[in-house]
């Protein structure tokens, strides 16, 4: 039996990048970085680099896509040219779409879009350097640029992916991990109210592995929401424990 | 911050907060209070929600048949009709953009907002009307009552020691004129010092000093 | 008031028209007088070359993607440079999104006039295959803020990431072509610099902020190299430019290059 244990720790599982199969890739959140939006805010996730502006609320144009009760959330996912490799056109692709209507899923549930009838509050999310996982990086950058403007909301959404790479159940894939790996599962959540506002999933998983990764990426969430914290009060300089 | 706790159990809801599952909880940024039996959070950030009495300062960006559509910077654009400035029913023989064309700027009172909560303006009162003279700057919405104080406390010091006329929009416009460009530098100095510090404390006086060492700093 | 409905306000126009005409302009500058100039190299590790520009608000991000392609038809043994603007929503409440606006087109296209005329790549010794296969050089000219002056700032941005770009090095095995795993520096050698003047009332101003560009009558834009001849000219504007306010503004072009080349030289 010990001989068996000792053979599997000989063979090491490891990751691209030498992480944790439960260690997040480094972040870094900044609020109101854009002096022109309403709301903005910057997020580095590994080497994702993503800025995130919003507008509004206000007019909603054409007019007759207003809603007559709530806000239209609208959101754009764009990428940069330059941000992958090869370089990609400047063009929208059908992915783009995908992720656009993503984000105002993930966000919608969150804000107060009853108390601005017929107006829009605009999500525009620029990915300057794509690295895997960048809809759960524009999710939360997009959650500080909402609070950033002002919009209100029920509670931040965070956003974290987990999935299967070589066998594990691993956190926040990073590009490889995502083309090679066998299940790839975003989730956005919104951690004051307990509630999943976004789940996707791509690949194959048995319902337990399912499970593990969302438990997995609730945890991850939990990390990510304490830097979103503090990356909107240190716009205040305000160190202690306030709203 | 949004979702955050200010309270559980009996306590009223104040600005920017909301009830869910018998708590009261933030919806904004901002500073927490507690008070009169209700619990509010002061935004740090906030968009311009319009309230009838609101001054407000606007530009004029269309003219439709017998009203002015201004920009208010709210989430809708707001209405100025004919009879809300001139004090006269309309009539076809008025040439509108005599009275006010697209591109002036306005300070206006919101008297009513409709049931589709589009702002109504009116002009017609001391102070309101076109603006000649001066320039705009704007800070956010939320800090506006920080620039006037307590009963005018704030707005009020920095009149006197700058002699310069400002209005104060609550939409976050504030318009300024002085004598001089020296005068009107310092205010906008001033302003945009109390739009990054609105939220700390002993901030009247620290501004009073602040004035008065830019003024020495001119001379 | 956001200038979403592209509407300049009156009062805003005048003010602006007063301090230019009394020399110290709404922001405190003089006439003359850039706003701060920050160059960061180096930005996008995963693109072969990238820089990001800040002028005062004004925000460009400028990244470079090398690839092996086919030449231009009328240069088969030279490289390829193709300069393209992006105006995202992100930068200004009056940009929406969609296809390139001509104001895009015109800034990717005068970026790339004074990037080509200069010769700030030795275009000839790109080629890999002559007549088949060669160097391409994508500039993508991201505008992160716009605040004004966008085309000084692209410049800017552009030139300093080809300084810092490293180019794939291909190899050519029976004709056909193949990626190693080395990378050269890209050689940019040539300084070229744009400047920006734009006309109000009877003042010329350098560096416009985004107010000073809705209130203008005529914009030109001078770009210089470092041995002062001008390589690039772009006049844009409503209204005309006498031949002495031309003069006047080549003048002051090739003086400014210099101290805008500094910003960038001292940033390698």
């Amino acid at each position: 039996m010990s001989k068996k244990k000792k053979s599997k720790r000989k063979k090491k599982w490891e990751r691209i990048d030498g992480r944790e199969a439960n260690e997040l890739r480094p972040i870094k959140i900044e609020s109101g970085v854009l002096p022109n939006a309403d709301g903005s805010a910057y997020i580095e996730m590994g080497r994702n680099k993503i800025i995130v502006g919003v507008f509004g609320p206000g007019e909603m144009h054409p007019k007759h896509l207003a809603k007559p009760h709530k806000a239209v959330l609208r959101c754009r996912y764009h990428m940069a040219p330059f941000s992958v490799d090869p370089r990609r056109s400047p063009a929208p692709s059908r992915r783009d779409t995908e992720i656009g209507m993503v984000m105002r899923y993930s966000l919608e549930p969150a804000i107060f879009l009853e108390r601005y009838p017929r107006s829009c509050i605009e999500v525009y999310a620029e990915v300057l350097q794509a690295d895997g996982g960048t809809r759960c990086a524009s999710i939360n950058a997009a959650t500080v640029a909402l609070v950033d403007a002002g919009i209100p909301m029920r509670d931040l959404v965070v956003s974290c992916a987990a999935g299967k790479y070589n066998g594990r159940v691993i956190l926040d894939l990073g590009d490889y991990e995502d083309k090679e790996g066998e299940a790839d599962v975003p989730v956005a959540y919104m951690p004051k109210l307990g509630e999943v506002t976004l789940l996707q999933m791509d690949g194959i998983l048995s319902a337990e592995e399912l499970e593990k990764c969302i438990n997995l990426s609730i945890e991850g969430c939990n990390q990510i929401y304490e830097m979103q914290r503090e990356a909107l009060k240190k716009k205040y300089g305000i160190e202690k424990e306030e709203n | 911050m949004p979702g955050d706790v200010l309270y559980e159990g009996r306590i009223r809801t104040g600005d920017n907060t909301y009830r869910a599952q018998g708590k009261v909880c933030a919806t904004r940024i901002g500073l927490v209070e507690y008070g009169r039996g209700m619990g509010s959070v002061i935004a740090l950030e906030a968009s311009y929600n319009p309230l009838v009495g609101d001054l407000v300062i606007g530009k004029i960006v269309n003219i439709d048949l017998g009203q002015w559509m201004v920009d208010i910077d709210a989430s809708s654009s707001a209405i100025l009709s004919v009879p809300d400035v001139i004090d006269a029913p309309f009539n076809p023989d008025i040439v509108m953009p005599d009275i006010l064309d697209v591109g002036d700027t306005i300070v206006a009172k919101i008297v009513d907002l409709d049931r589709r909560r589009t702002p109504i303006l009116s002009t017609l009162g001391r102070g309101l009307g076109k603006v000649e003279e001066g320039f705009i700057i704007r800070i956010t919405p939320s800090k506006i009552p920080r620039l006037i104080g307590k009963k005018g406390s704030m707005v009020n010091m920095i009149l006197k020691e700058t002699g310069c006329r400002i209005v104060i929009g609550q939409n976050g416009q504030i318009l300024i004129h002085g004598r001089t460009r020296d005068q009107e530098e310092i205010v906008v100095d001033v302003i945009d010092k109390i739009n990054k510090e609105a939220h700390t404390t002993g901030l009247t006086s620290r501004v009073q000093e602040y004035i008065k060492s830019l003024k020495e700093g001119q001379d | 008031m956001s200038p979403r409905h592209g509407i300049v306000p009156r009062l805003k126009r005048k003010k602006i028209q007063e301090a230019v005409t009394s020399g110290k302009r709404m922001d405190g500058r003089e006439l003359e007088d850039y706003r701060e100039i920050v160059v960061k190299s180096n930005v996008i590790e995963k693109a072969e070359g990238s820089a990001e520009v800040f002028l005062g608000d004004t925000r460009v991000m400028v990244g470079i993607k090398i690839k092996c392609g086919a030449p231009f038809e009328d240069t088969p043994n030279a490289g390829v440079i193709i300069c393209n603007a992006e105006f995202v929503p992100i930068a200004s409440p009056n940009f929406e999104p969609g296809p390139p606006r001509e104001e895009s087109i015109e800034l990717a296209r005068v970026v790339d006039r004074g990037l080509r005329s200069a010769e700030v790549v030795d275009f000839s010794k790109l080629a890999i295959i002559p007549g088949k296969y060669v160097y391409v050089i994508n500039v993508d000219i991201y505008i992160l803020n716009h605040a004004g002056n966008l085309i000084d700032a692209s410049a800017i941005a552009a030139l300093a990431a080809l300084r810092g770009t490293m180019k794939p090095v291909y190899k050519v095995k029976d004709g056909e072509v193949l990626l190693t795993d080395k990378k050269k520096p890209l050689k940019a050698e040539k300084m070229p610099v744009a400047v920006t003047l734009v006309k109000i009332g009877d003042s010329l101003i350098l560096d416009p902020s985004a107010d000073e560009e809705e209130v203008m009558d005529a914009r030109l834009t001078v770009t210089v190299d470092e041995d002062g001849n001008v390589c690039t000219i772009q006049k844009s504007g409503t209204y005309g430019l006498t031949i002495e306010e031309i003069g006047k503004a080549i003048n002051i072009a090739v003086e400014k290059a210099t101290e805008i080349r500094s910003k960038i030289t001292g940033n390698d």
